[in-house]
């Protein structure tokens, strides 16, 4: 990567926040191994406290959030790292529209709480898990769960150099064309996501004969019903379609409507008789 | 990271705790010396996924529980398949389970090259972390870094990606690898497991204060090698039971001061599993080469000092590239990537060494086989008492160190478990008080 900041003068100083999460999209950036040396050398890793005891105080130059909002403390908290934040970037499924944690959206909580834990009570959680940008402005939002790492780079390297990233927005489906991938919806039938799905990833499950399972979010102009429909008649059973609508991006406006609109016309408690897709 | 001390300096509070995954702090409370509280905290948010497991279907608890954890998703991923599996009546052909294994060699090799050097190694060195100590000893950060990356590259193969594997499904995989593509990557493993041994040779030589557990060390032990992505289970007290008596054997309570679980074994507490606990319990099962760097840097058949367990994680990070290159070196083409898992109503049990120890989930489905109901044991929740216990020790032996000191020692002391918060909530926030 080539970074362009005056690091003579002064280095920008990056800060790792973490919300609800599994972690994997910060261990992104330390899986970066052949960049992450020369990386330091151009940034100051100001607050990262999965890598580092050290703090330096705010405020930043660049903040990348991950996790989403679930608890009263933490709606709190972002209020406060977008305050001490010049540009705020979230990063991944979860920061960007709830992550699998939003399931609970859909769900009762209290039943959710009592389910996991003998004794709710001591527990502090919002019934429902929402994206940073629900809560304070947000610079960019960098898809995947988890994010691409070359990705990432680029979104560092642009908030550094002060331009806009050249993170693309279509679909799954280019990426399947840039990578000679052949189409496994149409030449074997299998359901994919691909159409409707962002593109980040490189097309990787279709590389592996794998329909795509929307961990990247909705593309930009997603016609979710319409590849609903085709779904359907590739084999898929209503139940199906609701569930590979609301995995990692589920409370994402388009997935969200989509998966809402089968519930409709088939409950989730009702069983399919056929393996599909997973 | 915070040190809060309140006058008198009776309490110490670590506000969050770093190079840990996931978000915990710890509270010790002393007197004279003694110990009288010490709470690991795990405020890291629970997300629920035992209660939005239930309606889902039993071919996806891969793909969802993956998510529980960025660093170790292949454990998670393992164990919900030998689960699933099970409650179905299947059992995977041999090679599906080498692949199986080889994917989860490079889960070890990333989660542990991760720990050892970036992690834990700068306790030992004295650095706040390891972009710290790359200033001073960049041939060993680099070296860390490169022995991780053989291991994201082995997981990018098979899995087609580090964090969260996409190529996982119940009965086996989407698509197998090639040996073609499997011997490019040989080199990479061979070159690695030499660095590795060099690393046990490092890493022996930090200094380690003196420590003995005295607990119950718990861990797989299957019918052949090392234990990783199966077996029964196995104690130092000799119990040996199967995985579907998991839950016969260990409890779950929901204590106050954590949002995860803490796990009684026969109802007693603690108990460790992980790195110490599999060496302890398999030495015998490992490789040549990783049972003679152990004896050459003197570790012996057994461990049960929790701060050389960055030693064992080095024996296992050579084991772990030695078993890549022997299942790699065996592999045939031409294995069906999966075999299918007709759905059948039951209930199924499967455990998995994750890096940081086993991990055991168990599903009940239905006739077409919606999951209704799902209960996941993650290892820091089971280590979660053996930590708070080693805390207590230790502030008992150092009461004479600053605050300053002892906290560091004590977060030390956590980080010798390689402690998964996000896992185990279903972690810390360091408080001491002296009086």
């Amino acid at each position: 990567m080539t970074i362009a900041y005056d690091h003579h003068l002064t280095r920008p100083k990056l800060a790792v926040w973490k919300f609800a999460s599994c972690d994997g999209c910060q261990l992104t950036l330390l899986n970066c191994e052949d960049e992450l040396i020369p990386l330091a050398g151009e940034v100051q890793i100001a607050y990262f406290p999965e890598a580092t005891r050290s703090v330096v105080e705010g405020p930043y130059d660049v903040s990348l959030v991950e996790g989403s909002v679930t608890t009263p403390e933490e709606m709190e908290r972002i209020q406060r790292i977008r305050e001490m934040s010049r540009r705020l970037i979230t990063i991944g499924a979860c920061a960007t529209s709830g992550g699998i944690q939003a399931l609970r959206n859909f769900g009762d909580i209290a039943e959710f709480r009592s389910i996991v834990y003998a004794h709710p009570e001591y527990l502090s959680t919002l019934s429902r898990s929402t994206p940073i940008s629900a809560h304070v402005s947000v610079d960019f939002e960098l898809r995947g769960c988890p994010i691409n790492k070359h990705q990432l780079l680029e979104v560092l390297a642009a908030a550094i150099q002060g331009r806009a990233p050249r993170i693309p927005s279509y679909s799954v489906c280019v990426e399947c064309k840039h990578r000679g991938t052949v189409c496994v919806a149409v030449a074997n039938g299998t359901p994919c996501l691909g159409p409707v799905t962002q593109a980040g990833c490189g097309a990787l499950c279709p590389a592996f004969d794998r329909g795509c399972y929307g961990c990247f979010g909705p593309q930009d102009t997603p016609n979710t019903s319409s590849l609903a429909d085709r779904l359907l008649s590739l084999g898929m059973r209503q139940g199906e379609v609701l569930r590979i609508y609301r995995t990692f991006n589920a409370a994402s406006e388009p997935f969200r409507r989509e998966s809402e609109r089968h519930e409709k016309v088939w409950p989730p408690t009702t069983s399919d008789d056929e393996p599909g897709m997973s | 990271m915070s040190h809060k001390l309140t006058d008198g300096g009776q309490v110490m509070h670590v506000g969050t705790l770093s190079r840990v995954e996931g978000e915990g702090a710890m509270h010790i409370e002393y007197s004279g010396g003694r110990a009288t509280k010490v709470e690991l905290r795990i405020y890291e948010p629970p997300r629920f996924y035992e209660a939005f497991l239930r309606g889902r279907a039993w071919t996806e608890p891969p793909d969802i529980t993956a998510r529980i954890c960025g660093i170790c998703p292949v454990a998670y991923q393992m164990s919900s398949c030998g689960a699933i599996e099970d409650a179905c009546g299947v059992t995977v052909p041999e090679a599906i389970g080498l692949m199986r294994r080889l994917l989860y060699c490079g889960e070890w090799i990333e989660s542990h090259a991760l720990h050892i050097f970036l992690l834990h190694a700068p306790d030992f060195l004295g650095y706040d972390g390891a972009i710290e100590m790359a200033a001073d000893h960049p041939t060993v950060v680099e070296r860390g870094l490169r022995l991780k990356k053989a291991g994201n590259d082995l997981m990018d193969l098979v899995g087609g990606r580090s964090v969260h594997p996409i190529n996982v499904r119940i009965g086996g995989f989407y698509k197998m690898p090639s040996v073609a593509e499997l011997r490019r990557i040989r080199p990479v493993l061979e070159r690695a497991r030499d660095e590795a041994i060099e690393t046990v040779r490092l890493v022996a030589g930090f200094d380690f204060p003196e420590m003995e557990q005295p607990y119950e060390y718990l861990s797989l032990r299957p019918a052949a090698g090392y234990p990783i992505e199966s077996g029964s289970v196995v104690t130092t007290a000799g119990k040996a039971f199967a995985v579907q008596d998991f839950t016969a054997h260990i409890q779950e309570q929901h204590v106050e001061w954590s949002n995860a679980l803490h796990a009684t074994l026969d109802g007693e507490s603690p108990y460790v599993v992980g790195p110490l606990a599999r060496y302890t319990l398999n030495f015998d099962r490992l490789s040549p080469i990783a049972q003679d760097i152990a004896r050459e840097v003197g570790l012996g058949t057994t461990c049960r000092n929790p701060f050389r367990s960055i030693i064992v994680r080095a024996v296992e990070l050579v084991y772990a590239y030695d078993e890549a290159i022997r299942i790699i070196d065996g592999w045939r083409d031409g294995v069906a990537p999966a075999v299918p898992v007709p759905p059948r109503a039951g209930e199924g049990f499967g455990a998995s060494e994750a890096p940081r120890g086993v991990l055991f989930h168990r599903y009940v489905l239905d006739p077409a086989g919606i999951i209704t109901d799902a209960q996941i044991v993650p290892p820091t929740s089971q280590n979660q008492p053996s930590i708070e216990a080693d805390l207590r020790t230790m502030v008992q032996t150092w009461s004479d160190l600053d605050d300053h000191a002892l906290s560091h020692r004590c977060e030390h002391a956590i980080r010798n478990y390689d402690p998964c918060i996000s896992c185990a909530t279903h972690f810390l926030d360091l408080t001491v008080k002296r009086s």
